[in-house]
């Protein structure tokens, strides 16, 4: 690995996003759009508001990423380039890493709009500072960057790459203990959403909305995500193979 | 002379297909080798296997004294695939300075490699609005950035205005007489001439292995393609 290459390749797909204006433009605005959406859906209950508000700023990093991620990592795929790195001096993690960087921070400037905007006028009321809550959206954008890696050496096509979204994620955002307490779930699901990592991310943004301090929970939370983060990271290197049929 | 390549009893073998069957030849230094076939006899696969990235291979293959594919030979061994391998959301100026970056080369090497293509002009535009023949040569350029001492070139010249095809052939021929090692493919049969050596392949099988000039006394044929029968119908 070396830091010149994993920085140019941050640099380079930061400046590919750049030219799509439009995908910026929704990557920001959408998240804040549904937000203000929800909040004016929950007009009269703000308590409601109070309580989802915190798990969606976690959710929409971790979906926006993973579908652009598996989508660039598509591209480079079938359009060749990935085939042309891996025959020069380019290290697995150098494009892991360069990936990471620039979804990351693509990950920090989104969910800081759409905190400042929730936190803002929509009046979300989160015990947690801001930090924290964006701390752990773009320790989960970095989760859905990696799934979105993972399962894109699945996928042949743009519309495979992009049903894996409901394959993938809808399941285990049913089971995430958002739309149904976990605890009064069937005993398989709920031991399965014990193994889904997304479980985690939701889990600690809604102690991080109820409670501000950073308990053990939090911090488990926190490091269940960035463990399965590094995890799908490392599957992820070994979809990128140098020598393929 | 030395030799560059050296390929013994390779065979490859696609989804339980068997598509190259013990292909064996040696490429010399500073010599321009063409790889003359039809499509679908195994062109691409035999240079994937030359630059390592091919699978489900057995045999022999060194390139510049080591297995194909080490790390090694990242820097000295470019490729550049049939389909242009670049961004086309990105500028030409863009594309080179991230495989600048990528190689270890430095930023004066961009301006050169864009001198060589015919690019020089036209750093500044965006891959995606280029020709097919225009992105073809900022290919070619991103695999030149790090000089390297075996060229794999698949099918350079499809497309390309003939003027423009005469140029990158001198190019080539520079390359060649500056050292540098050189395996172009192509099916347009009358490219071969301007060849050091020429390598016929067929249904995965190398079916000659000599000079443009000793390919034609051998079989008394007027032209490569004519040469290119002779030799099928007498294997028939």
């Amino acid at each position: 690995m070396s830091a010149r290459v994993t920085l140019a390749t941050a640099r380079r797909v930061l400046t590919q996003l750049r030219r799509d204006r439009r995908t910026v433009a929704l990557l920001l605005v959408v998240p804040v759009l549904l937000l203000s959406l929800l909040r004016y859906v929950y007009d009269a209950r703000p308590d409601v508001f109070d309580h989802v508000g915190g798990p969606l700023l976690a959710l929409f990093p971790f979906i926006t990423m993973f579908l652009v991620t598996s989508v660039a990592m598509l591209r480079e795929r079938t359009t060749g380039t990935l085939e042309r790195l891996l025959t020069t001096p380019l290290g697995r993690g150098d494009l892991l890493f360069g990936y990471a960087l620039a979804f990351g921070l693509v990950a920090l400037v989104q969910t800081s709009v759409a905190s400042a905007v929730a936190l803002g006028p929509l009046g979300l009321d989160l015990a947690a500072t801001p930090a924290l809550v964006v701390l752990l959206a773009v320790l989960d954008a970095l989760l859905g960057m990696a799934l979105g890696l993972n399962l894109s050496a699945f996928a042949r096509t743009e519309f495979q790459a992009v049903q894996f979204l409901p394959a993938f994620v809808l399941p285990q955002l049913l089971l995430c203990g958002l739309f149904a307490p976990r605890d009064a779930m069937a005993p398989l699901l709920r031991r399965l959403s014990e193994v889904f990592p997304l479980t985690y991310a939701v889990d600690g943004m809604q102690r991080l909305s109820a409670d501000g301090s950073v308990t053990g929970l939090v911090a488990r939370d926190l490091a269940v995500v960035a463990g399965a983060s590094v995890l799908a990271l490392a599957l992820g290197s070994l979809t990128l193979q140098r020598r393929s049929a | 002379m030395m030799n560059s390549v050296e390929v013994t009893g390779l065979v490859v073998v696609r989804g339980g297909h068997e598509v190259l069957h013990g292909v064996d030849f040696t490429l010399s230094s500073g010599q321009i080798t063409g790889l003359l076939g039809p499509s679908g006899c195994g062109k691409t696969t035999l240079m994937r296997a030359l630059v390592g990235v091919q699978g489900g291979v057995r045999g022999r293959v060194t390139v510049l004294g080591d297995a194909a594919g080490s790390a090694s030979l990242r820097r000295r061994v470019g490729y550049v695939t049939q389909a242009p391998a670049v961004y086309g959301d990105l500028s030409i100026a863009e594309n080179l300075g991230y495989f600048a970056s990528v190689m270890g080369v430095t930023r004066d090497r961009v301006g050169a490699v864009l001198e060589q293509v015919a690019l020089a002009d036209l750093g500044g535009q965006l891959v995606r609005t280029l020709s097919g023949g225009q992105v073809a040569r900022v290919s070619l350029a991103t695999a030149l950035l790090a000089t390297p001492e075996l060229l794999v070139l698949d099918e350079p010249t499809v497309g390309l205005d003939p003027v423009l095809r005469r140029d990158l052939w001198a190019l080539f021929r520079s390359l060649a007489d500056a050292g540098c090692t050189l395996l172009v493919s192509s099916h347009v049969m009358d490219e071969a001439v301007r060849c050091d050596r020429l390598l016929l392949m067929r249904e995965g099988r190398l079916v000659a292995d000599d000079s443009p000039s000793g390919l034609l006394r051998r079989t008394g044929a007027r032209d490569v393609e004519g040469a290119f029968l002779a030799i099928a119908e007498a294997a028939a």
